[in-house]
Order: structure tokens, then C-alpha cells, then sequence
């Protein structure tokens, strides 16, 4: 028996299960004595919250799944019975609803963590590009979910949005064909995304392993950036960060909470409580809140084609980022002028969030194009040229010897956030 | 850099500010109402709801369908099983079809669905000049505004501007977008009797109906915020025991 695992665990099932499948050895290794930077602020809590999150959404979802019809005729009023007759039905209806976009919240943040303190760049490529994937798929499913209560804005929303795909010449219109199922939104389109959108979280779940795979080879970043040297840099996973994990977890809980109980239809659209209606177009096609940015920078441009790659192009340039970024300084704290136009960055794309809730006309027009000029600017532009002019501060020894005085005292981790036993 | 940052955020603000400016060219927004289901802790007025349920039956339902409410259903605004019963043992509802094949009707139970005035789109349509009336089972939610609009909406006839072009059949509402509704105005002082001897003006039928109505679209809204209120509480407390104990394990590193 020379391949039997050697299991450490006192209690005799533990140890028995331990031997022949090691999970519990794994647990312990990966979650437990995980070695962890000590100098986390709470934007570390961000991915703990997106997997808590997706856990949220798949346990909803497939209680919804057992009550909801996806057929175009019964569509809306099965989720009406939902809200209605299924006990409970509303509360877990209005969790999955309201799910959808504490998690974009949630990963937002998380991804803009990953944006300050330069949580893309060497070693953890990899690791980032998989999280661009997770945030495709989050963002294929979502756009698939609006579409299944049938209501109005499902319906048009989701003309508007397969049809962009008919921009691409020659291939377009038979990918519209295949999308919808016939030759226009309707019965076969609903089955399809009902399938997809029970499918995807599933993939969502393999890339997301894959994603925290890479995270516990290559380990976590921190907020100085800098890698950890010696073993007084870091803690054990637990209970250090399950107990500070859970601190964050229930704030996004009470602010969950609000939303579902007391403003469950703020973020949703009126028009998505009119039954789907291919007849009768609503004056504004707007989509889901999340997806705005996107949408204005795919109108920002006066041509069709121009716009749809646009709009990709804004998520396919992340995958490249860990390239295109050529400062080896990783945390926004040392960098005194990225550490500005991160800023910038980021009221470009709220800029863009803001424009693409109104129709384009007049200012909008030109500022979605200012907004989107200054995104891409960002990415092609500045970072390759930043990395190269800008004077990094001097970085600090180690994550528990910072230098003096060398801190870039970064506008974000202030007041409550970080207490100064944490910065270390 | 700060310059140019105080820049964007100057762009952004006034993006902010132009919003309700732009909105505001197509129609008023409705005044806001006092409501009893406003607050946190609000909850629906029985008393008027059930007003506003007389409102519709007597009035409304002669176009407008609430196709997703049960009559067993009403039992969320306070009345009575045996209230229940008699209001759908007095309606004339569809019961399928029957052992010649014919469309058959009979008396309403509590399980029937709210009787719909019209058998299908196609009939409310011929029957009101080609405009559909909406069902009115979502109708508080289906709109921007919600209950102040429907509110401002029902109050909201008027005759219109001297320079207004009409169209025909057409009536003129302040708060409608585009000002010309199909609908004629619905109600009048004195159109229905409370039983609780309630007067009845428009202002106060319209009140009523929208109690009714919001209800209908959100019958799990005081259910709801009393739990969210508990769960609420619970995670307060739940915040601050986690980040005490926090506080403790994390007291040892420096």
C-alpha cells in the first residue's frame, strides 16, 4: 500500500475517509492553515461574497425552476404564481432577482480590487484571464435570466441584443437564426435560455475552481503588492480571514436584505410587469443596470458593426491587460499617477452607466463617446506608456517591515476599513 | 491630473443633474401622496383597500381585467371567508366546457379567477374603439411612478389647452405621456355607495382604488418588510457580535 495517503486527523471516520480520500486533508491545507497576506483590507472579502453569491443563486434557481414554465405562453404568469401561490415563492423569487445584481455589485468591486492594486499582472495572469471568463459567463447568464419572465423588456431586450450579433457580416444573420430558433424572439429562443441559463452557473462553478485553483498556487496578492517573503508576512487562512470573510459577508447581507425586503423592483424596469407583446416596441429598450456601460459604448458610434466590436472589445481588452500594463509595480499605492487615473477610469465607465440609461441624444451623445475614448485610452494607451514614464515610490521590505514613510497612503482602505493592527 | 479628474467628475455631475430635466419634457411627474404602505413599517389600509375593491367591481371591471387575482385572494385585504364566498357566488364566471362542447358558465367560487369583462383581447378591443384597457392585476407596478401616477392619472382630467390638438374620441389627462388617453375620464363624485358611509369624491375613490390596486400588484408587501425589519435587526446584531469576535482573534498580530 505505498500509494495510501497519511492522514493526521485523530478521529477514526475522519482519518478513515482521510486516507483513501484525502479531502479533508485538502480542506485543511487550501482553507485552513492556508498561508494568507496579513495586511488584507475588506476589498479582500470581495471574492468570499461572489462565491457566497453564486451559492445564493443556484440554490434559489432551482426552486424557481421547480414552479417556472418556460414556454412563451405560460411564462409570465408561472412567475406571477410564484409571487403569489408558491409559498415563499416571492422571497426566494425576489433573492434570485436582487442576486443577480448584488452579484455584478460584488464582482465589480472585486474586479476594480483587482484593477488598484494590480492583482492582474506576473505571476497571476492566468488567474485574472479566468476571472474575465467567470465575469463572460456571469454576464451570458444574466442576460439569459432577464429573458425568461417574458415580460416586455425580456422580450425586447432580448431582440435587441441577439440582433446585434446580425452586425457581423456573412456569419451574423445565420447566428441570429441559431440563437433564436426560428426568425424572430419566441417559443424556441425561451426553451433554449432556459436550458443555458440552467446550464451556465454549472460552468460557471469549473471556471470558477480553476480560478481559485490558480489563486492557491501562485497565492494571493495584497494591498503593498509586493510578495510575501518570509512566514511572519502571512497567517493561516483560518481563522484569520474566515472571521474577517464574515464580518464583510454579513454587511453584504443586511445590504442584500434592504434591497429584497423593503426595494426588491428598485433596480428592475416597470415595463418587465407588461406581458411580452411582439407587437407593441416600448418607447426606451433599456437593459438591466449592470449591462449599461456596455450599452453605451455600443451606441456611442454611429455604426452597427463598429459598436458591437466596441462593446466586446471592452471586455476582451482585460484579458490582455497583464500585458498591456507595463509597470512591475503592482499596488496603486506606490504608483502616484495611476493611482489618479484609475480614478478617472473608473468615472468613465460609471459615465458610461449614466449615459447608457438615457436615450442618445444631445450630451449624452458626446459624452459616451468622451467616456469611451477614456476607456480605451486607459487600456491601449496610458498603461503601456505610464509604466514607462511614471516614478514609482519606493517599495517597502517586506509586508511586515514597510519602510517609513513610504507608504503611498492610498485614498481607499481609510476610517473603519483598516484598523492599524491590520495594516501590519 | 486633479484637474483633469475634477474634470470627469464635473461631466458626471452634470449628466446627474440633466436627467430630470430631459425627463421631464414628456409629462409632470405625479405629485407625491401620502400612503399608509409608504414607511418601512408601512401596511396596507383594509378599510380602504376594501373600498377600492367596490370601486373596481362597480366601476372598472366593466373594461378592465385583473386576470391574476383568485377571489380567494381577497382574503388579504380583511374580508371574511363568508364575505368571499358571496362576493364570487354574485359573479358569472366561465367553467370550461361542457358534455355538449359548449363554452359553460356558472357561479364563482373562491378559487374562480376574477371575471374578466371581455372573452378575449380581440372582443376589449372592439368594444372600446380599438384601444385594449389593460389588465389591471400589475398595473401599479407596470408603471414609472407606480400608485402616485395611477393616483395623479385618475385625478388627472382635465380640459385640455386651448392650442392642444385633439384627437378624435380622444381625452385629454395632464399626467398621461402624450396627454391623450383613450380612457374617458372613469369616475365622478358620488358614482359608488360605501356601505361605511365614506363620501364619495373622486379624490377619495381614486385613493381607494389605488390602495386596492397596490395591493393586488404586491399582496406579500407587509409580510415582507416585517421580516425584512426581523432579518434586518438579526444581521445588525449578527454584524456586530462577528466583528467583536473578529477584533478578539485578530488582537495578537501586529
Amino acid at each position: 500500500m505505498a500509494g495510501l495517503h497519511k492522514s493526521e486527523f485523530a478521529n477514526p471516520v475522519i482519518n478513515w475517509i482521510d486516507t483513501r480520500l484525502p479531502v479533508f486533508t485538502m480542506l485543511q491545507k487550501e482553507y485552513g492553515v492556508f498561508p494568507t497576506p496579513k495586511n488584507f483590507n475588506y476589498f479582500w472579502n470581495f471574492g468570499a461574497l461572489a462565491m457566497v453569491n453564486l451559492m445564493i443563486m443556484i440554490a434559489t434557481g432551482i426552486f424557481l425552476a421547480m414552479n417556472y414554465q418556460p414556454n412563451s405562453e405560460l411564462a409570465f404568469d408561472s412567475v406571477q404564481h410564484i409571487m403569489r401561490d408558491v409559498n415563499y415563492g416571492w422571497l426566494i423569487r425576489y433573492v434570485h432577482q436582487n442576486g443577480a445584481s448584488m452579484f455584478f455589485i460584488v464582482t465589480y468591486i472585486h474586479i476594480f480590487r483587482g484593477l488598484y492594486y494590480g492583482s492582474y499582472k506576473s505571476p497571476r495572469e492566468l488567474l485574472w484571464m479566468m476571472g474575465v471568463v467567470i465575469l463572460l459567463l456571469m454576464m451570458a447568464t444574466a442576460f439569459m435570466g432577464y429573458v425568461l419572465p417574458w415580460g416586455q423588456m425580456s422580450y425586447w431586450g432580448a431582440t435587441v441584443i441577439t440582433n446585434l450579433f446580425s452586425a457581423f457580416p456573412v456569419v451574423g444573420p445565420k447566428i441570429v437564426t441559431l440563437l433564436w430558433g426560428g426568425f424572430s424572439v419566441d417559443n424556441p429562443t425561451l426553451n433554449r435560455f432556459f436550458a443555458l441559463h440552467y446550464l451556465l452557473p454549472f460552468v460557471l462553478i469549473g471556471v470558477v475552481f480553476l480560478h481559485i485553483a490558480a489563486l492557491h498556487v501562485v497565492g494571493s496578492n495584497n494591498p503593498l503588492g509586493i510578495d510575501v517573503k518570509t512566514p511572519q508576512d502571512t497567517l493561516p487562512f483560518h481563522p484569520y480571514y474566515t472571521i474577517k470573510d464574515s464580518v464583510g459577508m454579513c454587511v453584504y447581507l443586511i445590504v442584500f436584505a434592504i434591497l429584497v425586503f423593503f426595494a426588491p423592483n428598485f433596480l428592475g424596469d416597470p415595463n418587465n410587469f407588461i406581458p411580452a407583446n411582439p407587437l407593441q416596441t416600448p418607447a426606451d429598450i433599456v437593459p438591466e443596470w449592470y449591462f449599461l456601460p456596455y450599452y453605451a459604448i455600443l451606441r456611442s458610434v454611429p455604426n452597427k458593426l463598429l459598436g458591437v466590436c466596441l462593446m466586446f472589445a471592452s471586455i476582451l481588452v482585460l484579458f490582455v491587460l497583464p500585458w498591456l500594463d507595463t509597470s512591475r509595480v503592482r499596488s496603486a499605492r506606490f504608483r502616484p499617477i495611476y493611482r489618479q487615473l484609475i480614478w478617472v477610469w473608473v468615472a468613465a465607465f460609471i459615465g458610461l452607466g449614466v449615459c447608457g440609461a438615457h436615450k442618445p441624444e444631445g450630451v449624452w451623445v458626446i459624452l459616451s463617446r468622451v467616456c469611451t475614448l477614456y476607456y480605451f485610452l486607459h487600456f491601449l494607451v496610458i498603461l503601456p506608456l505610464l509604466g514607462k514614464l511614471e516614478r514609482p515610490l519606493a517599495l517597502p521590505e517586506s509586508i511586515s517591515q514597510p519602510v517609513t514613510g513610504g507608504r503611498g497612503g492610498g485614498p481607499l482602505p481609510s476610517g473603519a476599513t483598516t484598523k492599524p493592527m491590520e495594516k501590519a | 491630473m486633479r484637474a483633469l479628474r475634477s474634470l470627469m467628475a464635473g461631466i458626471f455631475a452634470a449628466g446627474l443633474l440633466a436627467a430630470p430635466v430631459l425627463a421631464s419634457e414628456e409629462a409632470p411627474h405625479p405629485p407625491a401622496q401620502k400612503w399608509s404602505f409608504g414607511s418601512v413599517f408601512g401596511t396596507y389600509d383594509l378599510a380602504s383597500a376594501q373600498r377600492g375593491f367596490q370601486v373596481y367591481s362597480e366601476v372598472c371591471a366593466n373594461c378592465h381585467s385583473m386576470r391574476l387575482l383568485h377571489y380567494r385572494d381577497l382574503a388579504g385585504i380583511g374580508f371574511s371567508p363568508e364575505q368571499i364566498k358571496a362576493i364570487a357566488s354574485n359573479v358569472t364566471v366561465p367553467m370550461g366546457i361542457d358534455d355538449q362542447g359548449a363554452p359553460k358558465e356558472g357561479k364563482g367560487t373562491p378559487a374562480s379567477k376574477f371575471r374578466s369583462p371581455f372573452p378575449n383581447d380581440n372582443a376589449a378591443r372592439a368594444a372600446n374603439g380599438g384601444a385594449l384597457p389593460p389588465d389591471l392585476s400589475l398595473i401599479v407596478n407596470a408603471r414609472e411612478g407606480e400608485y402616485d401616477y395611477i393616483f395623479a392619472l385618475l385625478t388627472g382630467y382635465a380640459e385640455p389647452p386651448a392650442k392642444f390638438a385633439m384627437q378624435d374620441g380622444m381625452n385629454y389627462n395632464k399626467y398621461f405621456p402624450g396627454h391623450q388617453i383613450a380612457m374617458p375620464k372613469p369616475l365622478s363624485d358620488g358614482q359608488v355607495t360605501f356601505a361605511d358611509g365614506t363620501s364619495a369624491s373622486v379624490e377619495q375613490m381614486s385613493r381607494d382604488l389605488v390602495m386596492f390596486l397596490t395591493w393586488a400588484a404586491n399582496p406579500e408587501m407587509v409580510e415582507r418588510k416585517q421580516m425584512g425589519v426581523r432579518i434586518v435587526l438579526f444581521l445588525i446584531l449578527m454584524t456586530g457580535l462577528t466583528y467583536a469576535v473578529k477584533r478578539k482573534i485578530w488582537a495578537d498580530v501586529h
